[in-house]
């Protein structure tokens, strides 16, 4: 089936997830989607399997235009996307999970599902347990599963987004060649969304990069690395000389062979050593890692090995209360949804996060001292406007208006993330006279542009794992890129 | 207390437990869709009393029986209405429907109070209830018993055994996944509370028409808390629901048995147990109790137990769900 | 009130809402043989009609505005706290202990009963909460069966310990000494002394949310339990704390219930007072000051509709079905959801990359 995307565009609010892109996919071959995060990927593969329709431009299978009306739909077409979070269900068994939507009949043929998936299974190359629930099985299994279920319902293109995240070598091995037999012996179009640059040069035969939204190049495999690792990240523009706090080798922060678990991501061997008055950053693309450390540094997520040590003293087991009250700040990435409070007012944010002693509240006080943040942090709103009737990038002057003023280690996701370019500046302007005043500074960016410009030293995480520390001076976007794509 | 006293009680548990059965099956079904009726205490007073008006004015149980189970749509519907299509909390809504039902059960029904009315007919199965022990227990009593049993099957089959139980359930886990597999996840919602709804009206209408006969001020009173514990007490499952319905009802047996042998034991215990075991048995639903149970069970033995032992809720249970082009609804 | 832009929907929909709980009334009072205006004479005049019963109205008011106050808390921390009908009986079972029990000069024997009914009524609550963030025994359930355990104990005591010197008759215990009971106005069952304790107790809790750091942490958790963790705001102490309140205010209402309205303990101590302030509290948006009009209409109606039975033969619930109409209303078409209640949320298909 020959597969053509025209002129996709898909918009969230203000944001275009993907501006004008067209492809031409064939079939009988393996086909890579490379790009940064926001670069789109995953939205137009979601618009292709029938998740989401375009806002404008079209799909066209073999020659016949085609509109999906959700994913079930495009399945029935032939088109089958395996998600990053597999949309099954946990609380069921992975029988109950192939059977939804495997056939139209009332009774349910338990018997004819479950010896059609240990054939299909064992034909792949996966072992699968029927009874087990899906809320026990690892990610990789559960992809596995998917897959199966998409197969067995006549998908001739199946998508994978980020499919070697969380499995061991030996299944990647399995999948690959169970991909590559699909593609050969049943000529189906696989299509591998990955930021893993060694993946897509095995695998793939041919691979599109995305950058903002557009469709920047596409090449053959074989291909160099290099080509590929300049056609996803732009160009740096020439770092400019940056003031170092860092006085001494103090070591603030020390992150001692940890190893954190979440369901979907292990992350392990980390080691840090972050000096005090330093700025570092995390690199990486989402669901690498960065953000399970420092939440980790923040004891909101318990570690399962290894140390932690702020100011010399051991803070592995400590909840995070206690972390913010020794001068430890947090800042997530998710705005309304974890760091502000939609209903309340910037006035009773700045009042909550810096509590006066006493009972009451000194509203006139607050007043005052909202205004001052207001000034000092250009924030566009009254301190008696609601937080949700800022615009985003208000919202997130505001998280800052809220730290306290002798703060020791701030920690933070994304500190810019839908910020222009001007306020991001601002931002750091800011960040940088705490800096100057004694706050040491950990980030997670998504930008290698304002990693490699603001940081004193960065690191890279790449599929659970740490890469080497390099200095923001000295390194390039190339070395970051491979950094973050795994080599 | 010989044999025969035995049967006895034990029937009459049945019969009285019969109620509970079918709204506790109805609302289990509501849950599993992801929606919590919490008006069922007020639902089963207005079904009850409706059923037992309906019937009297027309000299038929059945009709009574229907006008209840309509009773408990409406109620039904206008929480699935309030939390699907305006966004309302689902708890609030049936909190105010269960104090609006006592209300206009009694008023409504102010002029037919403790008068006699229709009631259903005995009707023994035959053969069946001549078998020793079990026949009396089970198969000596009229319809409405007998469609507690099939619905506790019909329900366990259709939820655990058929394409569209799957569906049916993944609404009320993961909306987004079912989404995904084609299940029109708000259309199913409407239809199943309706359904839940409805089997809460019968059952209502069950009691005063059947187990308590006629009508007055608060007659079913305190039914509708104890189904919706005895729901999350059955981890979800119609089975164990009924299971759990017969254990309360055998409590209440063994309380007022008890009373009159040993009458200087305080009333108070015997109505304080119920009480004290819900809270019992929510703790232990709430802890991990039940999972540090299985892990020392042999390995062949454990997923079977854990399947038995799940009292999970439904992930979804209470969430509002859109689907991604839907956002401005 | 600070709210964006100065249209408020409620403002439209509570006027609708009334609207609406009049016409179902009329068209039960019509379905019964009773023309509207007979029926509604009757509920006015049985609330306003002279001043006995004004100041019923007002008497019952009480321990309903109290335990409004005392859910206002519960509600902004998020929590669904039923068993405030048991924290009223458990109030009123606490005073009547120390009536019947203790003796001591009358100034002394009153704080004393206020004191220990606000203790009684803030353990309870404080059983329910432990059973929710310890036990994950959801409110609704904890509260409820601690309803029936209050009820059950109350029964206990008419009939057993309690009793009236002359047999139990399973209506109340056995009558108070006169010391005991609340001075009250006139021969009215109005205590004055409690009503200038509503007052207090309303202003108090308007503070509190209004200017203190607990309240505003208590806002915070309500609205956004995660975002309010980051910030700092420990939610298990929070809670409990207020729902501790709420059961010593409801508590408080229990024994003035019990010390004026009533002069005993009586089966049904609180009759849905509890679940009342739950109705008042769902009309009144959280917003503190409403409450005590709110609460002062939903007494009017339902002590009118006394007399409407009196009057016309027709059941008092009549008065339940039109406040009950009302907040229906409002909660399914009021535009700004007055509680973000942790019960629901909004599964949103996932967009962003």
């Amino acid at each position: 089936m020959e597969v053509v995307l025209e002129n996709i565009r898909k918009y969230f609010g203000d944001v275009k997830a993907n501006d004008g892109i067209s492809l031409v996919l064939d079939s009988g071959k393996i086909y890579g989607l490379l790009g940064e995060n926001g670069a789109g990927k995953s939205t137009l593969m979601k618009v292709l399997s029938g998740y989401h329709p375009p806002d404008e431009g079209r799909i066209v299978l073999d020659s016949e235009p085609e509109a999906f009306s959700s994913p079930s739909d495009a399945l029935a077409q032939g088109i089958g996307m395996i998600y990053q979070d597999p949309l099954d269900i946990p609380a069921m068994r992975v029988i109950d999970n192939y059977m939804l939507g495997w056939d139209r009949r009332v009774i349910l043929d338990y018997a004819r599902a479950e010896k059609e998936l240990r054939q299909n299974a064992g034909r792949m190359g996966f072992q699968i347990e029927p009874d087990a629930f899906i809320d026990s099985l690892s990610l990789g299994e559960r992809q596995q599963l998917e897959m199966l279920r998409l197969l067995a319902l006549g998908a001739e293109v199946l998508i994978l987004d980020e499919p070697t995240t969380g499995i061991s070598a030996e299944q990647k091995e399995s999948l690959f060649a169970s991909l590559r037999r699909l593609v050969e012996e049943e000529t189906k179009t696989v299509i591998l969304v990955s930021h893993k640059l060694s993946d897509i040069q095995e695998l793939c035969d041919h691979v599109f990069v995305l950058r903002r939204g557009k469709l920047i190049g596409s090449a053959d495999i074989p291909c160099p690395t290099q080509q590929l690792v300049e056609m996803m990240f732009e160009e740096l523009p020439p770092r400019r000389p940056r003031v170092s706090y860092v006085r001494d080798d103090r070591v603030l922060l020390q992150v001692e062979g940890v190893e954190v678990d979440d369901d979907r991501l292990q992350i392990g061997n980390v080691n840090l050593n972050i000096r005090a008055g330093e700025v570092f950053g995390f690199a990486g693309l989402e669901g690498s890692g960065q953000r399970l450390i420092l939440q980790a540094c923040a004891g909101l997520t318990p570690v399962s090995e290894g140390r932690i040590f702020f100011d010399q003293q051991d803070v592995t087991r400590w909840p995070y209360r206690k972390l913010l009250q020794a001068g430890v700040a947090y800042l997530p990435a998710g705005r309304l949804e974890e760091g502000l409070i939609a209903g309340l007012s910037l006035m009773e944010h700045i009042a909550l996060t810096n509590p006066m002693p006493g009972f009451l509240v000194d509203w006139r006080h607050y007043a005052q001292e909202t205004e001052v943040r207001i000034q000092r942090y250009q924030v566009i709103g009254q301190a008696s406007s609601y937080i949700e009737t800022l615009s985003g990038g208000n919202q997130q002057r505001s998280l800052f208006a809220m730290l306290r003023d002798d703060l020791k280690l701030l920690l933070m996701e994304h500190p810019t993330r839908g910020l222009d370019v001007r306020s991001a500046d601002w931002i750091w302007q800011l960040l940088y006279q705490r800096v100057e005043a004694g706050t040491t500074v950990l980030f997670i960016s998504a930008d290698l542009d304002e990693l490699v410009e603001r940081s004193d030293r960065i690191v890279a995480f790449s599929g659970g794992s740490m890469s080497r520390v390099v200095q923001a001076s000295e390194t390039s976007a190339d070395e970051l890129g491979h950094l973050i794509g795994g080599e | 207390m010989n044999e025969t006293e035995f049967v006895k009680i034990l029937s009459s548990i049945v019969l009285q437990s019969t109620p509970l059965i079918i709204a506790v099956c109805g609302e289990t079904i509501s849950e599993r869709v992801g929606v919590v009726n919490l008006s069922l205490d007020g639902t089963m007073l207005l079904s009850a009393m409706t059923g037992f008006v309906a019937g009297l004015l027309s000299g038929s149980v059945w009709i009574g029986f229907l006008a209840a189970a309509l009773v408990g749509a409406l109620f039904a519907w206008i929480i699935a209405f309030g939390s699907i299509r305006l966004r309302k909390d689902q708890f609030a809504v049936g909190f105010v429907l269960t104090l609006l039902g006592d209300e206009l059960s009694a008023f409504l029904g102010q002029n037919y109070t403790r008068i006699p009315g229709e009631s259903v007919r005995h009707l023994g199965i035959p053969f069946l209830k001549d078998i020793p022990i079990l026949g009396p227990i089970f198969f000596d009593h009229d319809p409405v018993v007998y469609f507690a049993f099939l619905l506790v099957g019909v329900t366990w089959w259709w939820l655990f055994r058929t394409q569209p139980g799957l569906r049916l359930r993944s609404v009320g886990e993961r909306p987004e996944s079912g989404f995904a597999r084609g299940v029109d996840v708000n259309r199913l919602r409407y239809v199943y509370t309706l359904i839940g709804g409805a089997l809460v009206g019968i059952a209502g209408a069950a009691y005063s028409l059947d187990i308590k006969l006629g009508w007055s001020e608060g007659h079913t009173r305190g039914l509708g808390w104890i189904a919706l514990a005895i729901v999350i007490f059955g981890g979800w499952s119609p089975i164990r629901g009924a299971v759990g319905s017969l254990l309360f009802g055998a409590s209440k047996a063994l309380a007022a048995a008890l009373q009159r042998r040993f009458p200087e034991v305080s009333v108070v215990a015997f109505n304080a147990t119920p009480w004290l075991l819900m809270i019992a048995v929510l703790l232990l639903v709430g802890s991990d109790v039940t999972e540090r149970l299985v892990v020392i069970m042999p390995k062949r033995v454990q997923p079977r137990l854990r399947r038995l032992l799940r009292v999970r809720p439904p992930a979804a249970l209470g969430v509002a769900f859109s689907t991604p082009e839907s956002q401005g609804e | 009130m600070r709210r964006i832009g100065w249209l408020n929907p409620n403002w439209i929909v509570v006027p609708i809402a009334i609207i609406a709980s009049l016409l179902v009334t009329s068209a039960l009072l019509l379905a019964f043989g009773v023309s509207p205006k007979d029926g509604f004479d009757a509920m006015l005049l049985g609330a306003f009609g002279d001043s006995t019963k004004v100041l019923s109205v007002t008497a019952f008011w009480v321990p309903l505005a109290l335990a409004a106050a005392g859910l206002i808390l519960t509600f902004t921390a998020g929590m669904w706290n039923i068993g405030v009908e048991g924290q009223i009986v458990v109030g009123a079972i606490a005073a009547s202990w120390v009536a019947l029990k203790i003796d001591a000069p009358q100034p002394l024997l009153i704080i004393l009963e206020l004191l220990l009914a606000m203790a009684a009524g803030a353990l309870w609550a404080g059983i329910a909460g432990l059973l929710k963030t310890r036990g994950k025994v959801h409110e609704i359930f904890g509260g409820l069966a601690l309803n029936n355990l209050a009820i059950i104990l109350t029964n206990y005591l008419i009939s057993g310990p309690w009793q009236p010197p002359e047999g139990g008759t399973f209506r109340g215990t056995e009558p108070f000494p006169a010391k005991a009971l609340l001075p009250l106005y006139q021969d009215s069952r109005l205590s004055p002394l409690s009503v200038g304790i509503v007052l207090v107790v309303i202003v108090l809790i308007f503070i509190v949310l209004r200017g203190t750091k607990w309240g505003l942490r208590l806002k915070a958790l309500g609205k956004n339990p995660r975002s309010a963790f980051i910030m700092g705001v420990s939610s298990e102490r929070e809670m409990i704390v207020a729902m501790m309140i709420c059961g010593a205010l409801a508590g408080l209402g229990g024994s003035v219930r019990v010390l004026s309205w009533f002069d005993s303990l009586r089966q049904s101590i609180s009759g849905g007072i509890g679940y009342l302030a739950l109705l008042v509290v769902m009309l009144s948006a959280t917003r503190v000051l409403l409450t005590p009009f709110i609460a002062y209409f939903f007494s009017a109606v339902l002590n009118g509709s006394i007399t409407l039975q009196l009057r016309t033969q027709l059941h008092s619930s009549l008065g339940g079905i039109l406040t009950g109409v009302m907040v229906l209303f409002v909660l399914l078409f009021g535009g700004v959801r007055p509680m973000k209640l942790p019960s629901q949320k909004t599964v949103e298909v996932e967009e962003n990359e």
